[in-house]
């Protein structure tokens, strides 16, 4: 479970990191990894600690896929939309699931119990449709698989 | 008795763990003191988790493996129902020339006796007693082009960032394998990471740079972690550092992990994400073996050239050469994906057929119907229809048929696939990953997707289909990397080789 935000944990973690901008993903990681996003307050401080600019650290966050602004559910189940799934019906899958769920893509369930994303590739291309819930692998995924992932996690 | 059970991604998507427990606490309750090793892949994804039994004769395999299989591998084995017999006679395995995955499968990753045993750091040591231009000579001559798509010859690279006067510079190796279909750089980062670490340390003895990052994509948790592991033994054993090998070369490697931005697998949108920026594509020249990481000379390689150079190091340059066709030496790992019946990594040299691979190696597809397409060389690559199955595995062939060998990602459709549906997806792909620094592949790829709509609901196909063309002609000549530029190339193949699902009567209204 992330905790909320701490100034000071915060602190440690850009401390742990040269002060460049080339930390500037990794120090992202760890503290996506802690408070579970990148919130206002964690910009305002990596910009000063990496004297660049907010608008910088907010043009980083906001381009790469990884980086959220906003908390997830407590489960977070990305699925494959990439080519090699679809040609195993993987779309056909996330479709029915997310309709059963009354979710769109990036979408949580109401209890805040499930996000559910698309991610483009896990490289499970050969044992496909594939997702990853909260860091596991999972593969050969059929629609009752899928389903049964989706709700394993509570 | 040693039983080995696959750590890769992709057995461990399958259950690998889980068998590993189930089989660790079988033997205990019969009594029999069992070593379970965690390999890497053999690379038959189809036949996974396949766990294999070491005996006099060699090595036996099983699988695809469930936990209720477990107990029955402790008895008569050969009337295990499961039995594949010995791993390296079935056909699949038997029929590849392995160069580059040698050891995959075969060692214990992280295991560097292990590794030395089988050939591990010769390329090495051979290496610091050539010296750079020695290496570089040989690099070239081995005729190695990068595997990471482009299909640049490695050694001329290399000769560049050796001739270039710099107080700094750096080794890169491009992990960031986002292309569907694609598991080459993942399975070698798992199954083999020393040889990754071995190929960079010999390029940074090559040139004289001593800091090298491996930019691994976060897709991948395993392969981070098994590289992590295996820098710190190198580093500990003194196969990196301030003195490689008592050679008194100094080489320090780190892993960096990318954010999910597919076009971060552009060289030199993967430099700026290496420098904590967007990861935005540079506009070359400057190319970046002159001015590439923090404005210093880099030499930019994808994981599986770098992996190769041991290879090449320790067999000579003619050995590798002596594989392959034309232009095209040495092997290459092709992955077969997508819905086929024998799917996973066949190494092979240049000239094989695309239709022995898809045919006769992968068996057809897993559904058991026709082959409509093959989707060669990623999300950027083109749609093959079996008309073209005759086309060797060669750069030079697929360039003429406009097609693209890519980085060895061969994605398998059956006849139930929508033509139409993958070109508008080809261009939805491009709209989401562009970096947005050009326009026609930040502009040109939404368009696209609204006209694909509009051709996909039957609303004027013939003067859509012309727009799409159109369109892609622009983003071809006009995009400043290969996202925007090759994109045409699905959308294109499709149209040309499938024109039937382009031209789909319009859908009746609903009924008022």
């Amino acid at each position: 479970m992330q905790r909320a935000w701490n100034q000071q944990i915060a602190e440690t973690i850009i401390a742990a990191h040269r002060p460049a901008q080339a930390s500037l993903l990794p120090i992202l990681h760890a503290i996506q990894e802690e408070f579970g996003f990148i919130s206002e307050a964690a910009m305002r401080l990596i910009a000063t600690s990496l004297n660049i600019t907010r608008a910088e650290v907010y043009g980083v966050v906001s381009f790469y896929h990884d980086y959220r602004q906003e908390p997830a559910g407590r489960h977070v189940l990305k699925l494959c939309r990439a080519e090699a799934c679809q040609s195993m019906g993987g779309e056909d899958n996330a479709n029915a699931l997310l309709a059963r769920l009354g979710l769109d893509w990036g979408g949580t369930t109401p209890d805040g119990r499930l996000t559910i994303e698309p991610i483009y590739c896990l490289g499970l291309c050969a044992c496909a449709p594939s997702a990853m819930l909260d860091g596991e692998l999972h593969a050969r995924l059929d629609a009752a698989g899928l389903d049964a992932l989706a709700m394993a996690a509570v | 008795m040693r039983i080995f059970v696959p750590c890769d991604a992709a057995a461990i998507a399958v259950g690998a763990d889980k068998l590993a427990v189930a089989i660790a606490a079988e033997a205990s309750a019969r009594g029999i003191k069992a070593q379970i090793i965690r390999n890497g892949s053999r690379g038959m994804v189809w036949l996974e988790p396949l766990v294999e039994i070491e005996t006099p004769e060699g090595r036996i395999g099983f699988g695809p493996l469930k936990p209720s299989d477990v107990p029955a591998l402790f008895e008569n084995t050969a009337a295990h129902p499961k039995a594949l017999g010995l791993v390296e006679s079935i056909p699949f395995f038997a029929r590849q020339q392995r160069l580059t995955f040698a050891r995959c499968g075969v060692i214990d990753p992280l295991d560097l006796a292990d590794y030395t045993v089988h050939g591990g750091f010769a390329g090495l040591a051979r290496a610091i007693t050539l010296g750079p231009a020695g290496i570089c000579a040989e690099v070239k001559e081995s005729g190695l082009r990068g595997r990471g798509g482009a299909g640049f010859p490695t050694g001329i690279k290399w000769e560049t960032v050796r001739t270039a006067a710099a107080d700094q510079k750096y080794i890169v190796c491009n992990a960031d394998e986002g292309d569907s279909g694609t598991f080459a750089d993942r399975m070698i980062m798992e199954g083999d990471p020393f040889s990754l670490i071995e190929g960079m340390t010999i390029a940074g003895v090559a040139t004289g740079a001593t800091k090298g990052f491996i930019y691994l994509r976060s897709e991948y948790p395993l392969a981070i972690c098994t590289m992590n592991k295996a820098i710190a033994l190198a580093l500990q054993s003194k196969m990196l550092g301030d003195d490689v090998m008592g050679s008194g070369h100094a080489f320090h490697l780190e892993v960096f992990v990318g954010a999910g931005a597919y076009v971060c697998g552009e060289e030199t949108a993967l430099l700026d994400s290496l420098e904590g920026k967007r990861g935005q594509v540079r506009a070359k020249p400057p190319i970046p073996a002159l001015i590439g990481l923090h404005g210093k000379p880099t030499i930019i390689n994808n994981t599986i050239s770098l992996s190769t150079i041991p290879v090449i190091l320790e067999k000579g340059a003619k050995h590798y050469a002596d594989f392959g066709m034309g232009r095209s030496r040495g092997t290459m790992p092709i992955q077969i994906a997508g819905n086929v019946k024998h799917g996973g990594l066949f190494e092979a040299a240049f000239g094989i057929t695309l239709g022995e691979i898809i045919n006769d190696i992968a068996g057809g597809t897993a559904t058991g119907r026709p082959v409509r397409a093959v989707q060669a060389g990623g999300p950027l690559g083109a749609y093959v229809p079996p008309q073209q199955f005759h086309l060797p595995y060669d750069y030079e062939a697929f360039t003429k048929a406009d097609a693209l060998i890519g980085h060895g990602g061969l994605v398998v459709f059956d006849d139930k696939v929508d033509m139409a549906k993958m070109a508008r997806f080809a261009m939805e792909f491009c709209a989401h990953e562009s970096c947005g620094k050009c326009t026609p592949c930040r502009i040109g790829s939404t368009r696209g997707v609204e006209v694909m709509d509009k051709i996909i609901a039957g609303i004027a196909p013939e003067k859509n289909l012309a727009l799409v063309k159109d369109l892609c002609e622009t983003m071809k000549f006009g995009s400043l990397c290969a996202l925007g530029g090759f994109t045409p190339y699905p959308v294109m193949s499709a149209i040309n080789h499938f024109p039937e699902d382009f031209t789909k009567p319009a859908l009746p209204l609903a009924a008022e």
